[in-house]
This record gives C-alpha cells, structure tokens and sequence, in this order.
C-alpha cells in the first residue's frame, strides 16, 4: 500500500531527518510511528500525505507516486484542522463539498466517485452516529471539548471512505477515559480488512495498543526502520496482562537505544 | 458583544434623541438651533424631493467607494497575510500610510483626477482601503497552518482553497473594517461635497442651505447624513452578526 524507497528529506539548516531510508506498509496493516519530538514522526505522515515533498527518493501509494494529496487518504491532524465558522455538521462535510466544487476529476476526487448530496448527507449522519457527535452536529468548535472537536476531526475524514487513514497524534489532547474509547473505536474500525491505517504517537501504551507494527523513529538521522511486530498485543482488551505490559517495555527500550 | 439594535430600541433611541434636541433648541434659543418640530415634518417634505436626490447622490458616493475598497483592498490583504515575506517588505510602508488622515491628499486627488465624482469617490475608497488591508491581513495571519494543511489534504486546491477557507476567513474581517470606517468616510464625504458638485448632502447643508441662511433646510440635510451613517452603520453591523453566528453565540 505504501512504498517509501530511498527516502531523503531534511529542513533547511537543520540535520538531516531520513537518508535513504526504506520501508514498506502493506494493504490492510495497522501502523503506529513513535519517536521522541523532533524525530520526524510528523514529517514522515505529511510526505506520505503528499503534504510535503521528499528531498530524494520516492514515496508510492497504491503504486502511484504521491507529488500531491491523494484524494483516498484520510488526514487527521492534532486540533486545530476545523473551521471555526462552521458547524460540526458543515465541517464534517467540507471534504465532500470540495469533492462536489471539482467533479469526479482523479486530482481531487476519487476518478470513479458519485457525487449524490442525499449519500453525502446520510453518510455524515451516519459517522457522526458511530462517533456520537451526532447531537453536536449544530454546534461550532468553539463550544466543544477537544475530544469532541478531534471526533469532529476523525469524522471529517471517514465519510471520504479513505483506503488509508494517517493520523497525528489524534488522542494525545484527550482525558484517559475518552482516548481509551476513541482508541478502542479505531481497533474496531480496523475490522474492515481494506483499511490501512498509520497513527504518530508519542505514547507508548497507545503505540502498542493501535500498532499491528510499530515503527520506532531515532532522534538523529534515520537510515534503516526500526520494526517491532505486534500482532499479539495491539487491541488487547486488558492492557494490564502481561503480554501488553511486555511489549511496552520491548518498545521503551528500543526507544531508549535510539535516543 | 452586543450590539443588537432590534425595533423597539431603536424606537426609544430615536425617542430620547428627539427629545434632547427639543430641549437644546429650547435652551439655545438662536435660529441656528430650530426645533425637531420644524425640522422633522419640513424633512419628510423635502425628502421625496430635491433632499432625496441629495441624499442619493451622497449614498451613491459611500457605496461605490465602499464597493471599490473592498474589491481591491481584501486580496491585498490576504496576500501579505498569507506571505510573510510580502509582509515584511510592505508593513513599514502600510504602518506609516495608515494612520494619515487621507483627506488632506483632497486637492492632489482634485488635480490628478479631475473634479469628478470619480476623485470624490477615489479619496473615500483611500480611507477604508487602507482599514481594510489591515484587519484583513491580520485575519489572515491568524489561520493557522494546520487548518489549511488539514484543508489541503481534503484534496483542496487553491481555488478550494479560497472559496473555503480564504473567503469565509476574511468576510467578517471586511465587514468589521467597513463598519469601523463608515463614520470616517461620510465625514470626508461631506467635506468633499462641499465644493465643485452640485449634488451631495455636503452640497446641501453647506452651499445651499447653510450659506443663504435657511437653518431649517439645514437641519433636514444633517438629519439625512445622519441617517445616512446610522443606516450604513446598522446594516454592515447586521450583515457581520448574520455571517459571525459562531461569535455571536448564546450560552
């Protein structure tokens, strides 16, 4: 699904942060990214988003080299990506609408999509159902709490029916309780076997929880990924069993090695 | 924020403001101070006639000039908010022109553009140019980059771009800076109009009514600029709370 190859990219006076780095995501795979700040977590989620544009190398999706946002891959970022002018509702559809402003044209909309305002309307009732904003749907961001808004985020994004999901960070605002929920929602989610799915984290319980892989970037430049398969332990529904408490001393050491 | 003016205070505003007019006439007693009771049935006289044309003439000017401003000032605002490089360059410039009263550039106005309506408009389209291009520009500065990032991976492209987020963003940025300046650009209105036209409200009041004595007429034209302010005013204010639902909520 996506194919990083001989990836190069660095900021402008700074270190380099990837340099001929590889790694490969297959279809239907549940990826975490985790990293101390400044490890190029982000960074690596807005290239694949096409957001940024790699030094040297190549990132493909599907096949296709990525140069621009593609229009099946769903972005979450952190807090601030809503409207502030408009309601839940109306921020839930924009991505809709914008399909609906170009037409089925394969830049900025899927080539093969319908543009039908009744499906549009009935799919944005129905994630806001399953994210259980729905009752929120005239407010404006301003009057919610940050988990609201980051379900509003998180909604925004599935009535597109992306193939793959990218997140940042998108629990890391919320209040135990609510993230252990959202989280939980994700794993369910990922029951739908055609979803990719790759969350940044900075949160190692929630690194192992969400990640069928977990991807550890280092502080200096990275070359080679460090991969921790944890097929085991991601979406245990007891995060106390030994099994869950072992991976996240396996991942908190390898995250101790590259820092 | 409340600024809400609903019918019946608006009523009781005129109310009272009638009613201290009655009692300064009273007190000053002089013919420069007739009382509303002349005035205001002499008003609704003249106003089907020759005042109405003045006022219309007057209307004309502000809302061209209004129309002007915004067209041009808006991008110019988005663009340096947006660039913070252009931003650098320009704001010693803009910081130094903004706070210049434009109307003493009346008389260059006046030769390089002629004495036409055009100049008279130009010159108040200067005055709100400039408020527009600021609070735009800070409006604009404001977005953060997240929101349009997470924008762009909705796939949008500039023209999305603008027709979501650039224009909604900056509506209420222009409506604010229309609102602040109006008084400002009816006051150099009717300093423009006081020569060199024969139509206007400054025309009026100061050349035809003023000047030969009829404080009565006087008083009707100053009444009709002032509605013309109040009435600018009030429908910018609605239009921005119309736009601003998210500011303006109730708890």
């Amino acid at each position: 699904m996506v194919e990083v190859e001989n990836l190069s990219f660095e900021y402008k006076g700074y270190p380099p942060l990837f340099e001929g780095f590889t790694l490969s995501i297959a279809q239907g795979e549940a990826w975490t990214i985790i990293g101390p700040s400044g490890c190029g977590k982000t960074t690596l989620l807005y290239l694949m988003a096409g957001l940024k544009r790699p030094g040297s190398g190549s990132i493909k999706i599907a096949g296709i080299p990525v140069l621009r946002p593609r229009p099946k891959t769903g972005l979450v970022l952190q807090d601030h990506g809503l409207l502030p002018w408009a309601t839940v509702r109306e921020n839930t559809l924009l991505g809709l609408k914008i399909r609906e402003f170009y037409g089925p044209d394969g830049r900025h909309a899927p080539a093969d999509v319908k543009i039908d305002k009744q499906d549009s309307e009935n799919r944005v009732d129905y994630w806001l159902n399953w994210l259980g904003i729905k009752e929120l749907e005239n407010q404006f961001p301003s009057q919610l709490s940050r988990g609201q808004r980051q379900r509003t985020a998180i909604a925004r994004t599935l009535v597109l029916k992306p193939d793959l999901l990218l997140m940042d960070e998108p629990f890391s605002a919320l209040d135990a309780p609510i993230r252990i929920e959202l989280q939980n929602a994700m794993t369910a989610f990922h029951q739908k076997p055609e979803m990719t799915s790759i969350v940044v984290t900075h949160d190692i319980e929630e690194a192992v929880f969400l990640g069928q892989k977990i991807l550890a970037l280092s502080k200096m430049c990275d070359k080679d990924p460090h991969i921790i398969e944890n097929h085991e332990a991601a979406g245990s529904t007891d995060r106390t069993a030994q099994a869950f408490q072992k991976q996240c001393e396996r991942l908190q050491k390898l995250l101790g090695k590259l820092s | 924020m409340k600024r809400r003016l609903d019918p019946k205070g608006a009523f009781i505003g005129f109310g009272m403001f009638v009613m201290l007019w009655q009692i300064l006439s009273v007190v000053i007693n002089r013919p420069i101070m007739p009382t509303p009771v002349t005035v205001l049935p002499l008003f609704i006289r003249e106003m089907p006639g020759d005042l109405g044309l003045h006022f219309l003439a007057s209307a004309g000017r502000v809302l061209s000039a209004i129309a002007l401003s915004v067209i041009t000032a808006s991008p110019i605002g988005l663009i340096l908010g947006q660039s913070p490089k252009l931003d650098r360059i320009f704001a010693p410039l803009i910081a130094i022109i903004y706070p210049i009263p434009k109307i003493v550039f009346l008389p260059v106005i006046y030769v390089l553009m002629g004495i036409t309506d055009i100049s008279k408009i130009f010159l108040i389209a200067l005055i709100i140019f400039f408020q527009i291009v600021v609070v735009v520009r800070d409006e604009a500065k404001n977005l953060r980059p997240e929101l349009i990032l997470s924008v762009q991976s909705l796939c949008a492209g500039r023209r999305a771009l603008f027709r979501y987020v650039y224009l909604p963003a900056s509506l209420p940025a222009v409506l604010t800076a229309v609102r602040v300046s109006v008084g400002t650009a009816i006051a150099v209105l009717f300093i423009a109009e006081q020569s060199l036209t024969s139509y206007g409200l400054g025309y009026y009041i100061v050349v035809e009514t003023y000047q030969v004595l009829r404080y009565p007429e006087m008083f009707t034209g100053i009444l009709a600029m002032g509605m013309l302010g109040v009435a600018l005013y009030f429908l910018v204010s609605g239009l921005e709370m119309r736009i601003n639902r998210h500011l303006y909520l109730e708890e």
